[in-house]
C-alpha cells in the first residue's frame, strides 16, 4: 500500500500526469508557505468581510421549524455570500494563492457554473485571464451562468467530450492545464483532484463551519446535533464539517444526488452506488463498470452531477464519522419549491437535497435538538430549470 | 532481465501505438500483425478509458469508439493470447490506473506475465504514486514503465534511476497530438537520462512524419508514434491493417 503525499485513509494521493508534478508540487510549497503568512491571511479576510460578504449568516428558520413540527433548524446562509454561493470561499483563496505564485491565469471547470462564476470574478478582481471548462450539456442547463462567466470578462469553452457534464470539464481543464503550467493556476473548484487540492480547498471552505460553531454557541450555547450539507465533489459539505469532525456528539450528513434513484443507472450517488477507483488525481470512491470505466452519473443538479467524491469524505465514511445519504430528484425539487414557500428563500438544486434529507429527519427529532443546513447557493439559476421539470416553459 | 531491452538491439526502436478495438479487435489483431511484418520494435496497445485525460482528440476519439463497439479489458487479454502465437515483438499496455486497480492490481500485472504483455504504461501514475502497483509489477516481472515530461527538471535523475524497461520521454507539454514543431530542449533531458541509466528511452507525443521520427529518434534510442496511426485507423476502419503497415514501414526506414 502506497504512502504518498495528501492521503486520508487509504483515499487522496497524486495520480496525475509527470508533466503536472512540478506545477503540483510548487503549488503544495506556496500553500504551506502563505498558509500561516500573517499579510496572506489579513488580505483573504479582508476580500471575504469586505468584498464576499462574510460572515454569512446563521438563521433560524422558525416558521420551518414549526411547520416540520420537530428539531429547531438553522440555515448557514453561503447563498447570501457575494456571486451567491459558497463557491466564492475557495476562490478568493485560491485565486490570491495564484497572485503571490506570480500566475497570471486562472482556468477552471464548473458544473453548475456557480464556481465558473466566482472564478471569473475572482480573476476580475484581481486582474487576471480566466478560461473556464463547462459541459456543453450544462452551459444549456445554466444559460444565464454561462453569460454571467462572459460578462465578467472569462472565456467558456463547451466541453462536448464524454458525457459533456462536469467530470469532462475537470479532464478538459486538467488538459488545458498540461498545455500551459508556467502562467496558468488551475483553480479546482472542490475538494478533490489530485494533492493538495483537497486540503487547499477544504481549508479556504472551512471558514463555513468556523462560523457556524461561533454563531451557534452565541445563539443556542451548544453545539448543534446535526449538519447536513450536500455533497458532490463534497466542497460546501466539507467546509460545513471540518470544525465539527472532532465533536463526536455532532452527527455530520452529506446528501447524495440520486437522480432517479439509487436502484437506477441515472444516479451521481457516489458513496451510495460507487466503489474505490483512481480518477481525476485521486484514489477515492466512484460510479464505476466492472472494468473501472467510469459510469455517465446523472442528476437533475449540475453542480452534483460527479462520478467521484473528496477524498476526505470518502475516509469519513470509512470512519463512519459522515453518514451520506442519497436524495432524488423529486424530493430536491419539492424542497426547493418548499423553502421557497415557508422561509421565503430559494435554494440552489444542489443545495435543495440538503433540505430535502432535513424534511425527513427533522420530525424525527425532539422539539430541543438543533439542526444545521447548509445552504450552499441560491436558486435563481435554477428557476427555470425547474419549471420545465413541472412541465413549465419559461424564458430565462 | 526485461524482454523490452531486444526492441533496441535492431537499431532506433520504432514504436507504434494502437487502441485495442478500434474499430474492433479482429482489426487490431490484423494490424499489430502488419507492425510487426513492417518493422515496429515494440507495440504499445491502448486499453481504451472512458475519460483518457492524457490524450488529445484523436485518442480520445479512438477510445470512445472501442469503448463503444464493447471491447472489455477481458476480450483484449483474450486478443493478446491469440496474437502471441504469432507476434514475438515486445508488447506493452498502455491505459489508466483505474482499468489496472478496478479489474484487481494482482489479477491484472500476473495475466500480463500469463500471456506476455511486457509492461505497463500508466500516464496517471507518476514516480510518487508507483508503489500502487511496483511490488506487483516485480513480482510478475512486467516492467513498470516510467515517463519524463518537459517539465520534469530536478525530478528526471531520480526517476531515471528507478527506471526499468524503457523510458518514456513527453516531447511537448499537453496531451497526445500530432504536433507541427516540438521546441522542448530534449537533448539535456536525454543527457541527465543517460548519465543516470542505461536502461533506453524513446521519445512520444507530437510525433508524426518521418523527419520528425528521424530527428526524434536521432536524439535517443527511438520514436513512439500514436495519434498518426489512430488517423489512419480512423480513415481506413476495417481495411487499416495494410495502409498503416505501409506506414510504419516508412517510418522505420526513416529511423534506422
Amino acid at each position: 500500500m502506497t504512502n504518498s503525499k495528501g492521503r486520508f485513509g487509504i483515499h487522496g494521493g497524486q495520480y496525475i500526469p509527470e508533466t503536472l508534478m512540478n506545477a503540483i508540487i510548487e503549488l503544495e510549497e506556496a500553500y504551506e508557505h502563505y498558509k500561516n503568512d500573517d499579510e496572506f491571511n489579513r488580505e483573504l479576510t479582508e476580500l471575504f468581510n469586505e468584498y464576499a460578504g462574510r460572515p454569512s449568516r446563521l438563521y433560524y428558520a422558525e416558521k420551518m421549524t414549526k411547520d416540520l413540527g420537530g428539531a429547531k433548524i438553522y440555515l448557514k446562509r453561503e447563498d447570501l455570500n457575494h456571486t451567491g454561493s459558497h463557491k466564492i470561499n475557495n476562490v478568493l483563496g485560491q485565486a490570491l494563492l495564484a497572485k503571490k505564485m506570480g500566475k497570471t491565469r486562472l482556468i477552471a471547470e464548473t458544473g453548475a457554473g456557480q464556481h465558473g462564476v466566482a472564478t471569473a470574478t475572482a480573476a476580475a478582481l484581481m486582474n487576471m485571464e480566466c478560461v473556464v471548462f463547462m459541459g456543453e450539456e450544462d452551459t444549456k442547463r445554466q444559460a444565464l451562468n454561462v453569460y454571467r462567466m462572459r460578462l465578467l470578462g472569462a472565456e467558456v469553452v463547451p466541453v462536448t467530450s464524454g458525457t459533456a457534464t462536469l467530470k469532462d470539464a475537470v479532464s478538459e481543464a486538467m488538459r488545458e492545464w498540461t498545455k500551459r503550467i508556467s502562467d496558468t493556476h488551475y483553480c479546482l473548484g472542490s475538494v478533490m483532484g489530485p494533492h493538495p487540492f483537497p486540503t487547499i480547498v477544504r481549508d479556504f471552505q472551512s471558514v463555513i463551519s468556523r462560523e457556524t460553531k461561533a454563531q451557534i454557541m452565541e445563539k443556542e450555547g451548544r453545539l448543534p446535533d446535526a449538519v447536513i450539507a450536500c455533497v458532490g465533489g463534497g466542497s460546501n459539505a466539507i467546509g460545513s464539517f471540518y470544525n465539527f469532525i472532532e465533536d463526536k456528539e455532532v452527527k455530520l450528513i452529506g446528501c447524495e444526488a440520486a437522480g432517479r434513484g439509487i436502484d437506477t443507472f441515472e444516479t451521481a450517488a457516489t458513496v451510495n452506488t460507487g466503489r474505490l477507483g483512481i480518477f481525476h488525481g485521486m484514489k477515492s470512491y466512484f460510479c464505476q463498470d466492472e472494468y473501472g470505466q467510469i459510469a455517465p452519473v446523472y442528476s437533475i443538479s449540475a453542480g452534483l452531477d460527479y462520478p467521484g467524491v473528496g477524498p476526505e469524505h470518502a475516509n469519513l465514511h470509512d470512519m463512519g464519522r459522515a453518514e451520506y445519504v442519497p436524495v432524488t430528484d423529486e424530493e430536491a425539487v419539492c424542497a426547493f419549491e418548499y423553502l421557497s414557500k415557508v422561509e421565503g428563500i430559494i435554494p440552489a438544486i444542489e443545495s435543495a437535497h440538503a433540505v430535502a434529507y432535513a424534511m425527513k429527519l427533522a420530525p424525527t427529532m425532539d422539539k430541543d435538538k438543533i439542526i444545521v443546513i447548509t445552504i450552499s447557493g441560491r436558486g435563481d439559476k435554477d428557476c427555470a430549470q425547474i419549471a420545465r421539470y413541472r412541465g413549465e416553459n419559461i424564458y430565462e | 532481465m526485461s524482454k523490452i531491452k531486444s526492441a533496441f538491439e535492431n537499431g532506433k526502436a520504432f514504436i507504434p501505438f494502437i487502441t485495442c478495438g478500434d474499430p474492433d479487435l479482429e482489426t487490431t489483431e490484423k494490424i499489430v500483425c502488419a507492425a510487426a511484418e513492417n518493422g515496429a520494435d515494440l507495440i504499445e496497445l491502448g486499453i481504451p478509458f472512458s475519460d483518457p485525460t492524457a490524450e488529445g482528440p484523436v485518442i480520445q476519439g479512438a477510445n470512445i469508439r472501442a469503448l463503444a463497439g464493447g471491447v472489455t479489458t477481458d476480450k483484449i487479454f483474450d486478443m493478446v493470447k491469440r496474437l502471441r502465437k504469432s507476434v514475438t515483438i515486445p508488447m506493452v499496455f498502455m491505459t489508466y490506473a483505474n482499468v489496472v486497480f478496478s479489474y484487481g492490481a494482482e489479477k491484472f500485472i500476473s495475466i500480463c506475465n500469463e500471456i506476455g504483455i511486457d509492461g505497463l504504461i500508466l500516464p496517471d501514475l507518476p514516480f510518487e504514486e508507483k508503489e500502487e502497483f511496483l511490488p506487483l509489477c516485480k513480482k510478475y516481472d512486467v516492467d513498470l514503465i516510467s515517463l519524463v515530461a518537459p517539465t520534469s527538471a530536478d525530478r528526471i535523475s531520480m526517476i531515471a534511476k528507478e527506471a526499468s524497461g524503457f523510458i518514456y520521454i513527453v516531447s511537448s507539454l499537453g496531451v497526445t497530438g500530432t504536433r507541427s514543431e516540438i521546441t522542448t530542449d530534449l537533448d539535456s533531458i536525454i543527457e541527465v537520462v543517460r548519465k543516470n541509466t542505461d536502461v533506453p528511452c524513446a521519445i512520444g507525443f507530437g510525433i508524426s512524419t518521418p523527419e520528425q521520427a528521424a530527428r526524434m529518434a536521432a536524439v535517443s534510442d527511438g520514436a513512439i508514434v500514436g495519434s498518426a496511426i489512430i488517423k489512419i485507423i480512423e480513415e481506413y476502419g476495417k481495411d487499416a491493417a495494410k495502409p498503416v503497415g505501409e506506414y510504419i514501414n516508412s517510418m522505420k526506414q526513416a529511423i534506422k
